[in-house]
C-alpha cells in the first residue's frame, strides 16, 4: 500500500508545498517545529483542507482539490494517534479500544486479543482513562487506532509529551507495530533518535518543503541532510547481526563495515539489529590509531565532504557496504587534507543499538552503549 | 387529594406539575439542538439566533405573553393554522400555559447546555471522527454522554423556572381555576381576596418544597454523572 501526497497550502508568511510517496513500512516526516509536518498529517487525515493538492492511498483518492473530491475524516479510515492520547473519558479502556469497530467495515482486521497482547494493556481493560499514566494512555490510543481497521496509521509525535522513561517503554511497541502488522505508518517527529530507530523511509522537511526523501539509512548518512537534521543529532544507521558473546561480557556485532564490539547486548545469536552512530561520536584518523582506548576502529574511505557556513564540516565515509557520517571542524578537515577517495580510519566513541526493522526479535529500551 | 388542601389548591399544584413537566420535556431536544448549534458552529445570523433565544429572559414577561397571544391565539397566524390542521388550541388552555412556560424557560436551559458543550474538548470529537464516526454518531457517542450533567442541570433549571412562571402565563392564558391556574397564579388569586392569606401560604410552602426538591435532585444526579464521566 502506498500513500501519495501532493499539497500546497498558504499560511500567513509561509507556504507549504510538498510532494512525496510513503511506501509500506514506517515513513517518518521529520522536521523542526514550524516546518509544516503536522499540517501535512492533518491534511492526510482530513482535519485540514489544503488550498490545493491530491492525496491518495493506492487507487483510493482521499482528496483532489482539482476534481473537488474531499472525503470527510470519518470516511478516510486512517487511524490517527495524537500527541495527547485523546481517549474518551466516559468509556473504559476496553470500550475505547473497540470504539472504531462500530464504524469499521466487516471483514478481517486486527483482533482485540492480539492488539491487547502486543501493546501489553491487558491489565488496563476495565479501567478508565483518567487513572492511566501518560505511557499507558498512549498505548491504548495506538491500540484504538489500530482496531478501527485503518488503511494506514497516522502518528503525530506520539512520544513528544512523554518523559524518557515512558518513551523507552513505548518504542518497542512501535517497533512491533512496524514489523508485525501490514499497516503502513506515517509518523511525524522532530527527534532524530526516534526516526533513526523507527523509520524505513524518511522525509526531511524544512520551511514547508521536502528537503530530502529516501530510505531512512540513505538519508541519515547523507551529509547534505545534516543541516536539516541538526548537526548534534545527525548520524548514520547500520545494519548489524549479533554473532558472538565474549567471555568478558562484550558482544560481537557483524556489519558490512566490520566487526563492532559492544558491552553486553542481551539478545540471541543471529538477532538483527539497527546500530546508530551519531556523527559527533566519530573521530577520523589518517593512520590506524595506536594506544587508544576505543575498541571500534573501522577502515573506511572518504566519499564526500560537506562544508557548512560555520566552522563545522561533515564527512561521509564508506566502510564496507555502509555509509558513516563524521562531524569535525573545517580546520581538522583541512589539516587532514580530507578528499574523496582518501583512505582513513573511523574511530567510534559510542554506538547505540535498537531492534532492526528486518528482524523479529524484541529488545528492551534503546541501549546507548559506550564502547 | 390530601385533606389539608382544597380542591382548587390541589388542582393548581397538579396543573403546575403537568405544565412544567411537558414544557421542559418538549423543549429539551430543541434546547440541546440550539445549544449545539450556538456552541459549535459559526454562521451568518448566529448573533440573531442567540438574541432570539435569549429574548424571553430580558423582555418583560407580560410582553412575551402578549406576543404569544398575538401569534398563538385563536386568531393569531400560527394559532389559527395549528387549530385548523391539528385541532391544537393554546389560548386559555393548559397547553398554552405549557407553551408560555417553555418559552420563558428556554434561555436558561440553552445557557446551561451550551456551557457544558463548550467545556467538551473538540479534539475528542475530532478523534472520534478519525475513528470512523460521522457527525451525528460523534454527537451521540461522545458529546452527549460528556454533556449529560449540563443537560440535567438545564432540564431541572427549566422545570423550576416553568413552575414559577407567572407574567407570560397569566397574559397568554389567564388564570382559570382547573384550566390554566398554575401555582403562582393561584397564589396571586388567593392574595386578591380577603381571608385568602392562609391558602396562599400553604401554596407558598408547597412551591418552596418543590423547588428545593428539584434543586437537590439535580445536584445529586449531576454529581453521579460527573463521577461517571470524569474517567477515573
Amino acid at each position: 500500500m502506498t500513500l501519495a501526497v501532493s499539497l500546497r497550502h498558504g499560511f500567513a508568511g509561509f507556504t507549504l508545498d510538498v510532494e512525496f510517496a510513503a511506501p509500506a513500512g514506517l515513513t517518518a516526516l521529520f522536521g523542526h517545529s514550524g516546518s509544516g509536518k503536522t499540517t501535512v498529517i492533518n491534511a492526510v487525515a482530513g482535519l485540514l483542507a489544503p488550498d490545493a493538492g491530491r492525496i491518495a492511498v493506492d487507487d483510493l483518492v482521499l482528496l483532489d482539490r482539482a476534481r473537488r473530491i474531499a472525503l470527510p475524516p470519518h470516511r478516510r479510515r486512517l487511524g490517527y494517534v495524537f500527541q495527547d492520547a485523546r481517549l474518551f473519558p466516559h468509556l473504559t479502556v476496553r470500550q475505547n479500544l473497540l470504539y472504531g469497530r462500530w464504524f469499521a467495515p466487516r471483514g478481517p482486521g486486527a483482533a482485540l486479543a492480539d492488539v491487547v497482547e502486543m501493546l501489553g494493556i491487558g491489565a488496563l481493560l476495565q479501567r478508565r482513562p483518567g487513572g492511566l499514566s501518560g505511557g499507558e494512555k498512549q498505548r491504548v490510543a495506538i491500540g484504538r487506532a489500530l482496531l478501527s481497521k485503518p488503511r494506514l496509521l497516522l502518528m503525530d509525535e506520539p512520544l513528544a509529551a512523554l518523559d524518557e522513561e515512558r518513551k523507552a517503554e513505548i518504542l518497542p511497541y512501535l517497533e512491533r507495530l512496524r514489523d508485525e502488522t501490514s499497516v503502513p505508518i506515517l509518523y511525524v517527529s522532530h527527534s532524530v533518535a526516534e526516526v533513526a530507530r523507527l523509520a524505513t523511509t524518511l522525509v526531511v522537511m524544512e520551511a514547508g518543503r521536502v528537503q530530502r526523501i529516501g530510505p531512512a539509512r540513505e538519508v541519515l548518512s547523507d551529509p547534505g541532510a545534516v543541516p536539516a537534521l541538526g548537526p548534534r543529532e545527525a548520524g548514520s544507521v547500520l545494519r548489524a547481526r549479533l554473532v558472538g558473546q565474549d567471555a568478558d561480557g562484550l558482544t560481537r556485532l557483524e556489519t558490512s563495515a566490520g566487526m563492532l564490539l559492544l558491552p553486553k547486548v542481551d539478545l540471541p545469536l543471529g538477532a538483527e539489529l539497527r546500530v546508530r552512530i551519531a556523527a559527533q561520536d566519530v573521530i577520523v584518523a589518517r593512520q590506524r590509531p595506536e594506544g587508544i582506548s576505543a575498541l571500534n576502529i573501522l577502515p573506511a574511505e572518504v566519499v564526500a565532504l560537506h562544508l557548512g557556513s560555520g566552522p563545522g564540516a561533515v564527512v561521509q565515509l564508506r566502510a564496507g557496504g555502509e555509509l558513516i557520517l563524521a562531524r569535525l571542524t573545517r580546520r581538522s578537515a583541512e589539516a587532514l587534507a580530507l578528499a574523496p577517495g582518501l583512505p582513513v580510519f573511523a574511530v567510534l566513541k559510542s554506538v547505540a543499538v535498537a531492534q532492526s526493522d528486518v528482524g523479529g526479535a524484541i529488545t528492551g529500551p534503546e541501549l546507548l552503549l559506550h564502547s | 387529594m390530601p385533606d389539608w388542601l382544597t380542591s382548587d389548591e390541589w388542582r393548581a399544584v397538579n396543573l403546575s406539575l403537568l405544565v412544567s413537566f411537558w414544557a421542559s420535556v418538549l423543549s429539551l431536544p430543541c434546547g440541546i439542538a440550539a445549544a449545539y448549534v450556538l456552541a459549535r458552529f459559526d454562521f451568518w445570523g448566529k448573533q440573531l439566533l442567540n438574541g432570539i433565544v435569549h429574548l424571553p429572559l430580558i423582555l418583560p414577561p407580560v410582553v412575551t405573553g402578549y406576543l404569544l397571544l398575538l401569534t398563538f391565539g385563536r386568531r393569531g397566524p400560527v394559532g389559527a393554522f395549528l387549530e385548523q390542521s391539528f385541532g391544537l388550541v393554546f389560548a386559555f388552555r393548559w397547553t398554552g400555559a405549557a407553551l408560555a412556560a417553555a418559552v420563558m424557560a428556554f434561555p436558561l436551559m440553552v445557557r446551561a447546555i451550551r456551557l457544558a458543550i463548550e467545556a467538551v474538548d473538540p479534539k475528542l470529537e475530532q478523534a472520534a471522527g478519525t475513528l470512523g464516526a460521522s457527525r451525528p454518531w460523534v454527537f451521540l457517542t461522545v458529546t452527549l454522554p460528556l454533556i449529560l450533567p449540563g443537560v440535567i442541570a438545564g432540564f431541572i433549571l427549566a422545570f423550576a423556572k416553568a413552575m414559577g412562571e407567572f407574567g407570560a402565563t397569566i397574559t397568554f392564558v389567564a388564570s382559570i381555576p382547573g384550566q390554566t391556574q398554575t401555582l403562582p397564579s393561584a397564589i396571586y388569586a388567593f392574595l386578591q381576596v380577603p381571608g385568602g392569606d392562609a391558602q396562599a401560604m400553604r401554596l407558598v410552602l408547597i412551591s418552596i418544597a418543590i423547588a428545593m426538591l428539584a434543586l437537590l435532585l439535580s445536584e445529586w444526579l449531576g454529581r453521579r454523572v460527573a463521577r461517571r464521566i470524569a474517567g477515573t
